[in-house]
């Protein structure tokens, strides 16, 4: 979508000398969060929000929804009242910014068309990568990343469709049951050595891997795709351990990265995505970014982390209008890493540092055969992270402890024997730091 | 004026009238299990802490919910989670540091406690008063240090 399409707006003339005009590149989640959050805090300024997709601002999150046929593409949207952005004074336009230029405060467009800005807010958000292997651009393979793509997927798979999912992380395992549903022969090929690796340890990716099974899925480990081929409408699947699969259609989903090419050359620090301080301001003069696309600090570890998380995308959102009003009078220490993931019915978590840390402690309650699985990290009696297998209540409460730092005391001991007591512990250890959690 | 629960668990018994009432009135049945409050049963100090959504100011479930499905109802205060809207996608239910928005695995949406549009269940089934429905002229910030000091002593921390 190249045009730029500029929505009627009421406000616009009236302000649009006097007041601050904040420009927002995105419209994901972290991009209407602050968008609003800007809006509530000056009610004068100008606000536009460049979407680049050409539809309304929608939320990945959903996508699995549409695509096991909840919802309709509207069940995607971020915010459903109609009218709601022109309600509030913030401008949707579309096209997809090309350049940079943090001098002149100027974004330019595919296109040609200039945007010029007083702040700027970064939130572009991330892709869905492809590896470089023969094949990868053939017909029948696609992403399942956009709202697009999730189209795509339904007009091409039926019942009995052969389907080879690449990549078993967190976009793989939430669209195994939106392909499940649809009855679709489904193999799984993933590279590391157990789903989800990025928050699961052994005991539970194995647990996934067996519920996957157990539900018809083909779930192969420690092997990859290494060329894909197109035999008469038939895509030949070759992998690393010498099978070939014959497939209708590849799903790739092995990776994503945030979006940062159309920065190069504007001299903004980035790294693997835009590098951004406590009052997520990047190393140009006003200009923020959020989201995804930005790396920011993690709460648990103290580094710099791509999160790309749909809860750090709001907190930064929030965090980076604060700032870009008060001029970067509001840092904050990070964002949680947290996950919740929806694999075929089978729920799992995680929290903060779920692998655990040195000289650290560990509490575990595993019952595999019922696909229950708790594990909770200990630095001296504080909670520093957690992962969860089929638990579905009061399951905030891990990061409700993690976040507050709470010293857990005696219930330390308690949770090393039962760690099936967390509320309890929670009860009795946090609820008197959620004054300072809600201050902070 | 808005009203809020306020919840002594000094005044608890353990009962757990709360949480049936709670399931008759929001799930039509008689099952505690699907109770939006729970009764939380210190053994070892024989106390019992009722529990649940305190409809936080900070309302990170509201703010984390990519798809608008959970609302501010302006009369009572309470964050309502709206069904014909949730994915079921369970973000809230880590975003939430109380752990009180929950999913349900039978309906494929969470859940969370809604003060029963501003008559809620659970104060009328306490039959000592361990639960009420009253005035709130504190602050969110204020209700929960009000909260935290009652828990701190009930548990016994």
């Amino acid at each position: 979508m190249n045009d730029v399409i500029r929505a009627p707006l009421a406000f616009r003339n009236q302000h649009e000398i006097l007041n601050m005009h904040h420009l927002i590149i995105g419209a994901g989640p972290a991009a209407v969060t602050a968008a609003e959050h800007l809006r509530k805090l000056d009610p004068n300024c100008r606000i536009t929000m460049l979407a680049a997709e050409g539809v309304p601002p929608y939320s990945r999150m959903a996508l699995p929804y549409f695509l096991v046929g909840d919802i309709e593409p509207e069940g995607c949207y971020l915010r459903k009242r109609e009218g709601h952005f022109e309600a509030q004074g913030i401008d949707v336009i579309y096209g997809r910014a090309s350049s940079l230029d943090t001098v002149a405060k100027t974004v330019t467009l595919l296109g040609g068309d200039m945007l010029n800005y007083d702040k700027l807010l970064i939130a572009t958000g991330s892709t869905a990568t492809r590896p470089p292997i023969d094949g990868i651009d053939l017909d029948k393979v696609y992403n399942c990343w956009s709202l697009a793509d999730a189209h795509r997927i339904i007009e091409s798979t039926n019942e009995g469709s052969r389907v080879v999912l690449m990549g078993a992380g967190f976009i793989g395992c939430i669209i195994l049951e939106a392909l499940a549903n649809r009855k679709v022969d489904l193999t799984v090929i993933e590279m590391e050595e157990r789903m989800v690796s990025r928050m699961t340890n052994a005991p539970m990716g194995d647990m996934i891997k067996a519920w996957c099974e157990g539900k018809g899925i083909r779930v192969m480990t420690s092997t990859q795709v290494t060329s894909l081929a197109d035999d008469a409408g038939v895509l030949k699947v070759s992998t690393a351990a010498g099978d070939t699969l014959d497939a209708d259609v590849v799903i790739c989903a092995t990776g994503v990265r945030a979006n940062t090419h159309w920065l190069d050359g504007s001299g903004i620090n980035m790294d693997a995505g835009i590098v951004v301080d406590d009052c997520m301001a990047t190393s140009a003069p006003d200009v923020y970014a959020a989201g995804d696309v930005a790396q920011g600090r993690d709460l648990s570890t103290g580094d710099y982390e791509v999160q790309a998380i749909q809860p750090t995308a709001v907190e930064h959102g929030k965090l980076a209008a604060r700032n870009m009003i008060n001029g970067n009078a509001t840092p904050r220490g990070g964002t949680i890493n947290m996950n919740v993931l929806d694999t075929v019915g089978l729920i799992s978590t995680s929290f903060g540092l779920w692998m655990g840390v040195e000289g650290g402690e560990t509490a575990e309650f595993s019952r595999p055969d019922r696909f229950e699985y708790l594990n909770l990290q200990f630095k001296d009696d504080v909670l520093v992270g957690a992962s969860s297998l089929g638990m579905t209540q009061h399951v905030g409460v891990l990061r409700g402890l993690i976040q507050t730092g709470a010293p857990l005391g005696k219930w330390k001991d308690i949770l090393l024997v039962q760690p099936n007591r967390i509320n309890e512990a929670y009860l009795a250890s946090a609820q008197s730091q959620h004054a300072a959690l809600a201050a902070a | 004026m808005q009203k809020s629960l306020h919840i002594d668990p000094g005044k608890c018994t353990g009962c757990n009238q709360c949480e049936t009432a709670c399931a008759i009135e929001n799930e039509g049945m008689v099952n505690p299990a699907r109770s939006r409050i729970k009764v939380f049963n210190f053994h070892d100090e024989g106390r019992f802490v009722p529990y649940t959504c305190t409809q936080c100011d900070e309302a990170w479930c509201m703010h984390a919910c990519p798809v608008d499905a959970i609302v501010l109802n302006p009369s009572n205060g309470s964050k309502d989670v709206l069904d014909d809207v949730c994915v079921g996608c369970k973000v809230c239910t880590i975003a939430c540091p109380f752990g009180t928005i929950n999913y349900n695995t039978s309906t494929g949406k969470v859940v969370k406690c809604d003060l029963c549009g501003g008559d809620p269940a659970c104060a009328e089934a306490c039959p000592t008063q361990a639960i009420t429905y009253v005035d709130a002229n504190a602050t969110g910030l204020d209700k929960m240090r009000a909260w935290a000091a009652k828990t701190d002593n009930a548990a016994g921390a």
